[in-house]
């Protein structure tokens, strides 16, 4: 383990803003693709 | 065997065949993705040369080789609707395109995001990042041709032709980093050398990939049926569905 602490996992050595911006961005992604193809089969 | 395989080629035998197949890979790409972030967070080491900036790697590589993958898978499904006519192989090809574009996005993204803090800039016109981008084109480029031609049998031939002239791209972004003098860092792993990283991160990066594999298959399976249904919406079969899932 790495990590003493959750702000020393948040902060990411420094490197917060770009690690979680990929994170985060990648999750959006993810959730608005699932998002639109169920959304899709719904309305049908 | 070969007789069972070919039966699935119609649409109406590949529509409930996928949807059996979706919940498997959608469960595989959770467990995976949930391991894939427990390794890449609390198992992997920091990276003495870049501390934890180097953490975007298990987002980054994943999302670049999938980029590239579904380009080739989608060129092939739609070179071969063209050379055999087959109804499948152009929403085979329409159904990977989203999710190609959307991992050649990530790859794009998590790699500025990784070049600022690793060489000082979000951008550089290099030949791994510029070839990257040219892919990204190309996926935008396929969707809006075919959702350009109303007549869908054009519009696979179009958009077969478009994804066949670009899969010379992919050579290029692959080997991109050998043959000119680029900023990107060169592969960290490949079959024919041991890999220049700790096992724990080829091992974290490995279950993202593979993850993101599964995301793929599930995802690209889900968007072909609606294509399916949206395309045989005159067929009896289609009409008969419809009828079973409003009962």
């Amino acid at each position: 383990m790495t990590w003493g602490s959750v702000n020393d996992f948040l902060a990411m050595g420094g490197y917060g803003f770009y690690v979680w911006g990929s994170y985060g961005v990648a999750a959006l992604c993810v959730c608005l693709e699932i998002l639109s193809l169920t959304g899709h089969k719904e309305k049908r | 065997m070969t007789s069972d395989l070919f039966r699935f080629a119609a649409p109406q035998a590949f529509f409930p065949l996928a949807g059996k197949l979706i919940p498997w890979f959608s469960v595989l790409a959770g467990v995976l993705t949930l391991a894939g972030l427990y390794v890449a967070f609390f198992v992997a080491p920091t990276d003495h040369q870049q501390g934890e900036a180097y953490r975007i790697i298990f987002i980054h590589v994943p999302a670049a080789w999938m980029s590239m993958f579904l380009y080739v898978v989608m060129a092939g499904w739609a070179g071969l609707g063209l050379a055999l006519n087959t109804r499948l192989s152009g929403m085979m090809a329409s159904a990977i395109a989203p999710t190609g574009a959307m991992f050649t996005f990530l790859a794009l993204w998590s790699g500025a995001l990784w070049g600022r803090p690793t060489w000082g800039a979000y951008w550089v016109w290099d030949a791994r990042l510029t070839s990257e981008l040219v892919l990204l084109f190309l996926y935008l480029g396929f969707i809006a041709l075919k959702s350009a031609i109303e007549d869908p049998t054009r519009a696979d031939r179009a958009g077969a032709i478009l994804a066949l002239v670009g899969v010379v791209n992919v050579p290029i972004i692959y080997y991109s980093v050998q043959w000119w003098n680029t900023l990107h860092q060169g592969a960290s792993v490949s079959l024919t050398r041991a890999p220049s990283m700790a096992s724990t991160m080829l091992a974290g990066m490995l279950l993202m990939a593979l993850a993101a594999w599964m995301y793929s298959i599930a995802t690209t399976l889900c968007r072909v049926r609606s294509i399916i249904l949206e395309r045989e919406r005159d067929a009896e079969w289609v009409r008969m569905t419809k009828e079973r899932a409003a009962a």
